[in-house]
């Protein structure tokens, strides 16, 4: 690649297609994740970023070394760091005397931080812990969100948006229902949040729908908020403006009423009704050289002169 | 009798029905809200929080994902389904929860110079076809690139024209032509890149670039000396400049051996020159340097006054015989050496 003004120039395929992938699009990718290591670091902070990473593979990215980065004091470092591997979604993980057992799940908007959360864990149980049968990797999972906290207060509404993208996974546009099986669960309680992961098991019941039956496996994170730092309104209104190309067109002239038939509009030119073409009364047709009661003006006689 | 059996039947059966749905219903307080696009729901009831604080919280977390899986399951039965490969698969709406984009939203590009051109004219763009018959190779090949179809640099045999010289190589002008035709194309979509990215394409060196050798800092130096009104003539040197000495135009020299009719003709016609009587005058620049002279000679007589009248006689007639008395040469006149430099107007 030819480097001029700072613009990258590519000379071979590959090179343009890669490009052409991290560029700006109408449609985006999926996000991908980062995850990072503090200058210090607990065995419980390691594993539950190994965790993690488990959950969101194979759209994260785990970095080994550790990073003397303090991401609420300065975040040129992670931004970066996000730069160079194209990621917008960040998980950082250190732990000292006075944040023991430090998480801050991030995002970015143009390789900028928009919102950063920290939460310490208080109670972690591995995946190594529990001994059944885990979900393959890449599944989708649902995500239920309880308690009124995260309605109620800003920083839980904008925590349930941040978690919401890191765990999501890709946009599909159908799924295979018998696949549904990873059920990631936030409970909100006392400034505490629960995060317990559950794989699905489909039981018969009478009728189509399955019965519901929840086996815990995965990690199971109690957090504890601490700092956070949301991005302004305006910059959160401008990362979800949305170019034309994507919006989806209003259909318009089309509507449903009360019985749910589909009801449409059809406009028409201003139509002479004389001249109206109703049905075909082939009896009444005019035909040549026929005296028709409609002959107002007779042909005037001729005159020699 | 009958009548008794059918509302015993009709009874059993709206039990059965409620029996089949207990299974799946779950009682909720507020409903939950459900984004199906990114298989999400959020439950806004409240939780006992005395009940959480006993050593059963986790059956109570258990209990309480549970339901609201369930919840969340129903309402994905009820979207419409396909079958894809004997898989049943339901098909998921637009999400409604707004999830902020990664990067902003691309900026449209500005035209090029040629789609500008045809959006004035009105010109379409015509599909063609990938591959054009060869009549040559006998086959399809491609219409532009490797082994393309009708390859102009790749004939065997090229009739040389009648105008063309025949001690041209006609192979190496089509060769040099598709060079040029390469390099043109290249500069014009690197001006259109330029223009759709709004940088200025600079001039020689003008333009700051990432590290700058000292050659390049140099070029940039003397472009920049020389873009004056009188080319650089009276712009100072900076403290540790020199002057170049190489500056003006190249000469261009004729090749020792080439052309011998054209060399023929220059030596006969020296000769001849040399031989004739006659001066060579150039009517113009004589003009010009007497009426130089005598504009000189009136300021300078003005300056001085009488006092050195007699010096300065002396010498406007040394300068007016010098013009009288030069006939041959061509009419030049060395500048600095036989003359007095002019005064400058500006000291009095």
């Amino acid at each position: 690649m030819t480097q001029s003004d700072g613009i990258v120039r590519p000379k071979t395929k590959r090179s343009k297609r890669f490009l052409e992938s991290r560029a700006p699009k109408l449609i985006e990718n999926v996000k991908n994740g980062m995850i990072i290591k503090g200058g210090n670091t607990s065995e419980t902070v390691t594993q539950a970023l190994k965790d993690v990473y488990a959950l969101k593979k194979p759209g994260a990215v785990l970095y080994k070394k550790k990073n003397i980065v303090r991401p609420f004091e300065d975040s040129t470092a992670l931004e970066f760091f996000s730069k160079k591997s194209d990621c917008s979604l960040f998980l950082f993980g250190s732990h000292n005397k006075k944040r023991p057992h430090n998480l801050i799940f991030g995002r970015m908007f143009d390789f900028h931080v928009l919102d950063m959360f920290e939460l310490g864990i208080e109670k972690f149980v591995s995946l190594k812990d529990v001994k059944k049968d885990k979900c393959p990797e890449g599944t989708k999972p649902m995500l239920v969100f309880a308690g009124e906290l995260f309605d109620t207060d800003n920083e839980h509404k904008r925590l349930r948006n941040v978690l919401t993208d890191f765990f999501c996974g890709p946009r599909v546009n159908a799924v295979r229902l018998a696949g549904l099986e990873h059920v990631l669960h936030f409970t909100a309680l006392d400034d505490k949040i629960y995060m317990r992961s559950y794989k699905v098991l489909l039981k018969k019941s009478g009728c189509r729908t399955p019965r519901i039956e929840l086996e815990e496996i995965g990690p199971s994170f109690d957090f504890v908020m601490r700092r956070s730092h949301m991005a302004s309104d305006d910059l959160f209104r401008s990362a979800h403006r949305r170019p034309k190309g994507v919006k989806p067109k209003k259909k318009k002239n089309i509507s449903h009423d009360a019985f749910g038939t589909r009801l449409g509009r059809i406009h028409m030119q201003k139509q002479n009704l004389d001249k109206l073409q109703t049905r075909k009364m082939k009896g009444l047709k005019k035909r040549k050289g026929e005296i028709t009661a409609d002959v107002t003006s007779p042909k005037l006689p001729r005159t020699d002169e | 009798m009958a009548t008794c059996r059918i509302e015993d039947v009709l009874a059993k059966a709206e039990k059965d029905e409620s029996e089949k749905l207990k299974s799946i219903t779950v009682h909720k307080d507020l409903d939950l809200e459900f984004d199906p696009g990114h298989l999400l729901a959020f439950d806004k009831n409240r939780i006992d929080s005395r009940e959480f604080k006993g050593n059963n919280r986790e059956d109570l977390l258990r209990s309480l994902a549970r339901d609201n899986t369930q919840l969340l399951i129903n309402e994905l039965w009820k979207l419409p389904t396909e079958r894809v490969k004997d898989v049943i698969v339901a098909k998921l709406p637009e999400p409604t929860t707004a999830l902020p984009r990664e990067k902003p939203p691309p900026k449209p590009k500005p035209p090029t110079k040629w789609e500008q051109f045809a959006k004035l004219k009105g010109i379409q763009k015509k599909k063609k076809t990938n591959l054009v018959w060869d009549e040559v190779h006998k086959e399809w090949r491609r219409r532009w690139g490797y082994k393309r179809a009708k390859d102009d640099t790749k004939e065997w045999l090229i009739e040389v024209p009648a105008s063309a010289d025949p001690k041209e190589d006609q192979f190496a002008k089509k060769n040099k032509a598709k060079k040029e035709r390469v390099a043109k194309n290249e500069f014009n979509r690197l001006k259109n890149i330029a223009r759709a990215q709004k940088i200025k394409v600079p001039g020689m060196g003008l333009a700051p670039t990432s590290r700058q050798s000292k050659s390049e800092l140099a070029q940039a130096a003397s472009v920049a000396k020389i873009s004056t009104a009188s080319v650089g003539k009276f712009q100072e040197n900076l403290a540790k400049e020199k002057t170049p000495k190489n500056t003006g135009k190249r000469r261009k020299f004729q090749p020792v051996i080439g052309d011998f009719s054209g060399e023929r003709q220059k030596q006969l016609d020296l000769l001849k020159l040399m031989g004739s009587k006659k001066p060579r005058l150039d009517v113009t620049k004589a003009v010009n340097k007497q009426m130089r002279e005598e504009d000189m000679e009136s300021s300078e007589k003005k300056k001085k006054g009488p006092g050195k009248k007699g010096r300065k006689g002396n010498m406007s007639g040394k300068g007016k015989g010098n013009v009288k008395g030069r006939p041959g040469g061509k009419g030049k006149v060395p500048k600095g050496k036989g003359r007095k430099p002019p005064m400058k107007q500006g000291r009095r």
